[in-house]
């Protein structure tokens, strides 16, 4: 796009909607310091609901069910979208457009109907609801995302490097493993992010196929803000925000690097 | 290549690691699936100590999600805590495991009143929990003049200042006592007079909240509401110009228990945990953090002594001790069968309006 | 006859190897078949599912007969009903809208910034982004509560005298709801943006037109693909949303999300709520084949 500076309107605008985007957050991070319980009013400063809310052995539960299932998903969601990504870009084969289709439905469905399709069937097998039951959701789901986006990179990928290799006498898998997916490799994280992601923050599916003892983060969050309106949620917000700011600085920077 | 060697091996050490944290877990697990804001997490503390077992407690904001969700299948749970009409619902549709009260030794700390009532007679699949009303609550110095009747309500002076509980049979059953109709009417004529009456109050009402009503009433958004008497408690901690009232048209009347859902994976864990609870060292914990009526007589007993100011103003708040005026204009909610999906049907409507 | 034989031993088990490293059919099938699987199992079969379950009955107590039956689908039909899914696809139309009016000249800025800055931009868009939408929903209540920040910033400017009683309104909704998918708008907006050459521009402007017409006639139909992928992104979730309404609304605006949420879990008819789910969904497939007839699904946006 052009390099012309941009009037003066536009860069208040910015500023304004920057402000709308941002000024909640910053409520929410200074008002995890506040001393009043029911948050209304800001009475005074305090570190004590970051002590509560390491202690809180729900939310630690909540914590390592959320992580182990976004690890999980991620992995298998990223392995089988990525050869989806590979097949639909590259080859023809019968069964092309339905394959398609089927994949594009969980992102044109709303997740709401996925969420109750998802009990239905899991309880029509008579399948527990549990960890296992939210993990095989969240795959369901980024599949076809982590295929879009890797698909989305493919675009221009250039097929002579791969008949070279294989001219100088590289089978299939070792192309594939030598110089597929190298090249590939910046797609295939951003679709693996993208999974990511769709797992941490995934509420309404996971609500709707989750078990005892399986509660994630995003359900405590929900199930705090309906009861117990502290500034622990605050504390827990501030710890999020922080993470993922720390998280999204480290990618900037190892990208960087790259270039 | 080796980048994406290592970070693979990274997850899934992490992965292990992860699965690995839920193996340094003890021998057995409860698994309790109860109101939110009603079981105290000193008592589960308590208890996973005690017997070494894990608890966890997952929490349902109304009876019907709770049976909503063990009707679609989610077993695991070992403990329940449904309401009077609930326990009645289950039973009928065989829902509920036995329990041998012989074989709770702290059965006897109940108070007789609360036993053996027509939902459950002979306590054969459930006992007492916690018992309460659902009435009007009220700030007496953001009102104006105070409330004797759930009409008073319907003053424009209230306009976005009730909160309700996100309840259609409580509120919906109001509305046809206003009318002077019987509150488990099955009467859809009845049923759109008492919906059209609850639209003409919609404007007065800001929220409807099941899980933590009191905090709308402390925040002093909320100048009144309808709510549960524990809600009334809690509201009258923080604020001590909170009032509770049974209104002359009437008010409901509840008891909530614990039951044991059909195939519990833990069964003897939960027997366990039921004679905990009847426990009054126990059971007055409830007490203290949820002040809701408590059925058991040791423990209202052990209060006297432990904590002489709470035992105080248990015994004189009419939400934890309702005197005898107040509970004879007290009614249950009774089950209304293929009735439910009118009423349902007219919630969702007078909530779109 | 007997070199013919050795000759022949590589069999059977080369074969389907063979087939897979020759045949680029099979290769594709190869590739496509794990997801094709999982997705028929875990999506397409739960569907269909939904599909039987919402021709059938309420038992009494919650439970499903198998009478087949259209009621749950006449249902529907009910003003009631119609009236509630009306007014979901008006919020869902009005916060796509909303969305494109606000964010397309934020994403136009970042677009047209400088390099460095763009990347520093672009960030600040992000870290929302990834931030659980639950917690950013909460933040609205703090602000907009009675007595709460907004109020108290307006009272203090003079521009109100009482409070607002924004929170638990439709109005708080609408802001929750804008909230949440700004970021899913600004961000293809600003890929499709950033991908004009500015040559195309300038053969514009050499060729006489203002900057307004060349935004019109050049920027804006080129920005279209950022625009389709940015509104399937928001208009198909925010028909369905059940937790902005609950949450802001006091739980007192019912959109098609919470009728469907109660049928599963509160009034437990399971049957209406899967034909209503399934009026929701035909809904979306229709309107996004419609929209992506018309300009493509936009996902080459997404590198």
């Amino acid at each position: 796009m052009s390099e012309k500076k941009p009037s003066l309107w536009l860069r208040i605008y910015s500023i304004l909607v920057y402000g709308f985007i941002y000024a909640p957050i910053l409520i929410l991070i200074i008002f995890s310091f506040n001393t009043q319980k029911l948050n209304v009013h800001w009475e005074g400063f305090t570190f004590h609901w970051y002590g509560v809310l390491f202690n809180d052995a729900q939310i630690i539960l909540a914590t390592r069910n959320t992580l182990l299932i976004a690890l999980v998903s991620t992995l298998v969601a990223t392995i089988i979208g990525t050869m989806a990504a590979l097949a639909m870009y590259r080859y023809r084969f019968p069964l092309y457009n339905a394959s398609e289709t089927v994949m594009y439905i969980p992102i044109v469905i709303p997740e709401v109907v996925m969420g109750i399709s998802l009990l239905v069937f899991f309880v029509m097998i008579n399948f527990n609801l549990g960890l296992s039951t939210i993990t095989l959701s969240h795959i369901a789901f980024s599949i076809p995302f982590v295929a879009l986006v890797v698909r989305a990179r493919l675009h221009g990928y250039d097929k002579s490097i791969d008949e070279a290799a294989m001219d100088l006498g590289a089978n299939e898998i070792t192309t594939f493993r030598r110089v597929t997916l190298p090249t590939i490799m910046p797609g295939v994280l951003a679709g693996a992010m993208l999974a990511l992601t769709l797992s941490l923050d995934d509420y309404v599916i996971t609500y709707f196929t989750a078990g005892p003892g399986s509660t994630t983060l995003p359900l405590r969050v929900f199930s705090m803000v309906k009861t117990a309106v502290t500034p622990e949620i605050n504390a827990l917000s501030t710890i999020w925000v922080l993470i993922i700011f720390i998280l999204l600085l480290i990618g900037q920077i190892v990208q960087r690097k790259k270039a | 290549m080796k980048k994406i060697r290592v970070f693979c091996f990274v997850l899934l050490v992490l992965s292990m690691i992860l699965t690995a944290c839920s193996g340094t877990k003890k021998a057995t697990t409860l698994n309790l699936y109860a109101w939110s804001e009603y079981v105290p997490q000193q008592l589960l503390d308590d208890f996973s100590t005690k017997y070494g077992i894990t608890v966890n407690y997952d929490t349902y904001s109304s009876n019907e999600e709770m049976l909503a969700k063990l009707q679609a299948g989610a077993s695991g749970y070992d403990v329940i805590v449904p309401s009077d009409y609930t326990v009645a619902i289950m039973i009928k549709q065989g829902m509920l495991e036995t329990i041998d009260t012989s074989k709770l030794a702290n059965f006897g700390n109940l108070d007789p009143r609360f036993v053996n009532r027509d939902y459950d007679p002979g306590n054969k699949y459930s006992i007492p929990y916690q018992w309460g009303t659902t009435g009007l609550v009220y700030d007496n110095i953001l009102v104006s003049s105070e409330p004797k009747s759930w009409s008073d309500l319907w003053d424009p002076a209230y306009k976005d200042r009730l909160v309700f509980l996100d309840d259609e049979r409580e509120v919906i059953g109001m509305a046809l006592e206003v009318l002077g109709y019987d509150r488990n009417s099955t009467n859809p004529d009845e049923l759109n007079q008492a919906e059209q009456k609850l639209i003409e109050l919609k404007p007065n009402i800001l929220k409807f909240d099941s899980d933590a009503p009191e905090t709308a009433i402390i925040s002093g958004e909320t100048w009144a509401g309808l709510v549960y008497n524990g809600n009334a408690s809690l509201a009258l901690a923080e604020d001590s110009n909170v009032a509770y009232i049974c209104p002359t048209e009437g008010c409901t009347i509840w008891f909530d228990n614990l039951a044991i859902p059909k195939g519990a994976p833990h069964m003897d864990t939960a027997m366990l945990f039921l004679d905990w609870v009847l426990d009054p060292q126990q059971s007055i914990l409830i007490t203290k953090e949820f002040p809701y009526s408590n059925p058991n007589k040791a423990a209202l007993d052990l209060l006297r002594t432990d904590d002489p100011a709470l035992y105080e103003s248990y015994m004189a708040f009419s939400g934890t001790n309702p005197d005898d005026t107040f509970l004879a204009n007290t009614k249950p909610i009774v089950d209304v069968g293929e009735a439910t999906a009118i009423y349902d049907s007219l919630w969702t409507d007078f909530k779109s309006k | 006859m007997i070199s013919e034989q050795i000759s022949e031993k590589p069999k059977s088990k080369y074969s389907i190897t063979r087939l897979l490293r020759e045949n680029s059919k099979a290769q594709g099938l190869f590739l496509i078949s794990p997801t094709n699987i999982y997705l028929f199992i875990l999506v397409v079969l739960p569907l269909i599912l939904v599909t039987i379950l919402s021709f059938l009955s309420r038992g009494t107590y919650g439970q499903v007969e198998f009478k087949f039956n259209l009621s749950n689908y006449t249902r529907l039909f009910d003003p009631l009903y119609a009236k509630i899914l009306g007014y979901s696809l008006l919020v869902g139309f009005g916060t796509t809208v909303i969305c494109i009016l606000i964010g397309y000249p934020l994403a136009y800025f970042i677009a047209r910034a400088p390099a460095r800055q763009r990347s520093l931009l672009l960030f600040l868009i992000l870290l929302p982004f990834w931030t659980n939408f639950i917690i950013r929903i909460y933040a609205w209540m703090i602000i907009l509560r009675s007595g709460g920040l907004l109020d108290s910033l307006l009272q203090w400017l003079h521009f109100t005298q009482a409070p607002l009683n924004l929170l638990y309104s439709p109005t708080a909704v609408m802001i929750g709801m804008v909230y949440e998918f700004l970021p899913f708008m600004i961000l293809p907006l600003y890929t499709s943006l950033e991908k004009i050459e500015n040559s195309l521009l300038e053969a514009a402007a050499d060729l006489g037109a203002p900057p307004w017409k060349a935004f019109l006639r050049v920027t804006l139909p080129l920005s279209v693909p950022g625009m389709v992928a940015g509104t399937i992104l928001t208009f198909i979730p925010a028909m369905g949303m059940f937790v902005v309404p609950d949450i802001l609304g006091g739980a007192k605006t019912i959109l098609i999300g919470n009728v469907i949420r109660n049928q599963f879990l509160t009034a437990r008819d399971w049957p209406f709520g899967a034909a209503a789910s399934m009026v929701l969904m035909l809904m979306t497939m229709v309107l996004t084949l419609y929209y992506t007839r018309k300009a493509g699904f936009g996902e080459e946006l997404l590198v």
